[in-house]
């Protein structure tokens, strides 16, 4: 502790757990709608990614409430959310939203996208295999013409639904914080928007780890143009994500209001490690570069010309920097924002518990957890292209 | 000045049809005890009051007696960092720094102050929930757990908050905790218990230099108006137009 605090900070309110909240949210956000790429703006490289990504924002999607659970006082009044809202909360909105976008949107796109895949692997299953898959086709089983160009109409429609969903779901995440007027670190109207591309960033990059590592545990080839496509598609998001930082920042100085004095305290000496040399140096910088120069971002077939091996191990590098950094960024806001008090006149210390409901190895169990839940995903429901049953169906 | 809050034409009714049925002091106690209680003045009508607080700086004296008082009233853990209401002591010094503590939120009084030569100006600065008129937490609460009572009393309902904290992040003053053991966000509630039974908060009721004035906002004819017709008014961070209920008088610009 330094200078003097109000009496009632000292507890740090929001852990490390409400940190998880902002990053797995992104995910899911930043993988849908690379998801859309291909889907809505026939983006065709990324077509391998496709289905990986909608499962991957599936599988964060079911964890994304669970730290935020463990974290209310009261978790069994939880459902009042639902029951009685209070309409002018934006965290009330928070189950509703969730609700849209987990059922509306990403359960319906993936059924429709799935429901030739899921009807042949019933037909061509045996025992209780075969039920669980006929029992997922909803008993619509019609694979004529008509029904599987409906299925993609369909498809087509609510990733267009999805697409405005992932950024009212994200952006709305970010409004949780940026409406807080008691908080200059938080108070920005910007908030939002930087948390909206900062999750599109997080989620493409996510998305290009796991093609990559799937692919490479399934002792396949890395198909180059899709990582490219990837590659390229980070870089932008990720000026577009720096470039929104940099004025929040640049504004705040240039404003210099009241806080500015703790605020240049808190970056300086607290967030010094996580801002400074994770966010920036490690979680953008590096990144920015590496990808300016080796992918397709700026010149067709990069600045620096790299065979696919190394470019693969480039891109698989400035992937997880910039995960890291974009955990960094969530931290940065949600315990950066508690680190000083509201008198403006001193800052405070967060230490981490290792064990307990906040604790650090709960949260590491809670970032391990959407990657099982994935794999399950993933065995039930292949998402690679070479996955894709032979339509036997017609014939038999 | 314990009856601040009654309603007076009930009180002066009760005491004048007590006076005029049998007289003497007994009874006359009696009344009192009555409408005290609330019991002569008829059930509490909330939309019949519209209180607030006011503290004169200069007055205070830092004895945290309403600290105290505040504790063993209104079930706040005894332990450090949970606090309804607590004292500020600030230091002034020529160079133009400004020192502000608040050990254990005055209660175990202050130390004395280092390097006195360069001290321009002191003075306490009492802390409590500010019954904003346009409360953050009362507007992001989730639930609807902390409300506006129509008496405009800013509330927590202990039984339906979740705690899910956004109201303490929402609050610009620092005014509000969880509560360690009922796992809710906990803070002031002008002693809402006794307010009803027409008696003043337990810190107004202890404070021994009447440095905090409890009542009526809008009426012209209680202690509070008075305090705001004769004083210079401020309210903390203005600028969040929050409309603060807690008015102070001699309030230097470096309180935030």
């Amino acid at each position: 502790m330094q200078g003097y605090i109000y009496p009632n900070e000292f507890e740090l309110q929001w852990s490390l757990l409400i940190v998880l909240y902002p990053y797995i949210t992104g995910l899911v956000a930043g993988a849908f709608i690379l998801a859309s790429l291909e889907r809505v703006f026939n983006v065709r490289e990324v077509q391998p990614t496709y289905r990986l990504a909608l499962l991957t924002a599936l599988a964060f999607l079911i964890v994304a409430p669970l730290p935020l659970m463990a974290h209310l006082g009261h978790p069994e009044r939880s459902f009042e959310m639902f029951l009685t809202p209070n309409k002018r909360s934006a965290m009330a909105m928070f189950g509703f939203v969730y609700a849209w976008y987990l059922m509306v949107v990403l359960l319906i796109e993936i059924w429709f996208d799935y429901r030739r895949d899921i009807v042949l692997w019933a037909r061509q299953s045996t025992g209780v295999k075969r039920w669980f898959y006929y029992a997922l086709t909803l008993g619509a089983t019609d694979l004529s013409p008509k029904a599987l160009a409906f299925d993609d109409s369909a498809g087509r429609w609510i990733t267009i639904i999805g697409i405005p969903s992932a950024f009212l779901l994200h952006g709305y995440v970010g409004f949780i914080f940026g409406s807080i007027k008691a908080n200059p670190w938080w108070s920005s109207v910007l908030m939002p928007v930087v948390f909206l591309f900062s999750a599109i960033v997080s989620g493409i990059a996510l998305v290009l780890v796991l093609y990559m590592l799937t692919t490479m545990f399934r002792w396949r080839k890395i198909d180059m143009a899709c990582l490219d496509k990837l590659a390229q598609f980070l870089f932008y998001a990720l000026v577009v994500d720096a470039s929104l930082e940099s004025l929040d920042f640049i504004h705040r100085l240039y404003e210099a209001e009241e806080s500015i004095d703790i605020l240049s305290q808190l970056v300086e000496t607290r967030l010094f490690l996580s801002l400074i040399v994770l966010q920036l140096v490690i979680g953008t910088l590096i990144p920015l570069i590496a990808l300016a120069l080796t992918s397709p971002g700026l010149r067709k077939g990069g600045f620096v010309r790299l065979p696919p091996e190394l470019r693969q191990l480039v891109y698989l590098g400035a992937a997880v920097f910039i995960q890291i950094g974009i955990f960094s960024i969530r931290w940065n806001v949600v315990i950066g924002g508690q680190l000083f008090s509201k008198s403006l006149r001193g800052l405070t210390v967060y230490k981490v518990e290792l064990l307990g409901i906040e604790g650090l190895a709960m949260t590491i169990g809670f970032l391990i957890l959407p990657f099982i839940i994935l794999w399950v995903l993933v065995k039930l429901l292949p998402p690679w292209l070479d996955s894709v049953p032979q339509d036997e169906a017609t014939t038999a | 000045m314990s009856d601040q809050g009654i309603d007076r034409r009930a009180f002066v009714g009760d005491l004048v049809a007590a006076c005029l049925a049998a007289g003497g002091p007994v009874l006359l106690g009696m009344v009192r005890v009555a409408a005290a209680q609330g019991v002569g003045a008829g059930a509490y009508d909330p939309s019949a009051h519209d209180y607030g607080i006011g503290i004169d700086i200069a007055k205070c004296i830092g004895c945290a007696r309403c600290v105290a008082a505040c504790k063993a009233e209104n079930d706040v853990p005894m332990e450090p960092h949970y606090f309804n209401t607590w004292i500020e002591r600030y230091v002034l010094r020529t160079d133009g720094t400004v020192d502000v503590d608040s050990p254990n939120g005055g209660l175990d009084g202050f130390g004395p102050i280092e390097s006195e030569g360069d001290v321009l100006r002191t003075f306490f600065v009492p802390k409590l929930c500010n019954h904003c008129a346009n409360p953050p937490c009362v507007q992001v609460c989730p639930v609807g757990a902390t409300f506006q009572s129509p008496d405009g009393v800013v509330l927590v309902d202990d039984s339906y908050c979740i705690g899910c904290r956004y109201c303490i992040q929402a609050c610009p003053y620092g005014a509000r905790y969880l509560h360690p053991e009922k796992h809710v966000a906990a803070k002031c509630t002008f002693c809402y218990h006794r307010l009803v039974k027409g008696l003043v908060p337990a810190c107004v009721e202890v404070c021994p230099t009447g440095a905090r004035v409890f009542g009526e906002v809008e009426k012209r004819a209680t202690p509070l108006a008075r305090f705001m017709r004769f004083n210079d008014i401020q309210v903390l961070k203005p600028n969040l137009n929050t409309k603060p209920k807690a008015y102070y008088a001699n309030l230097d610009g470096e309180v935030r």
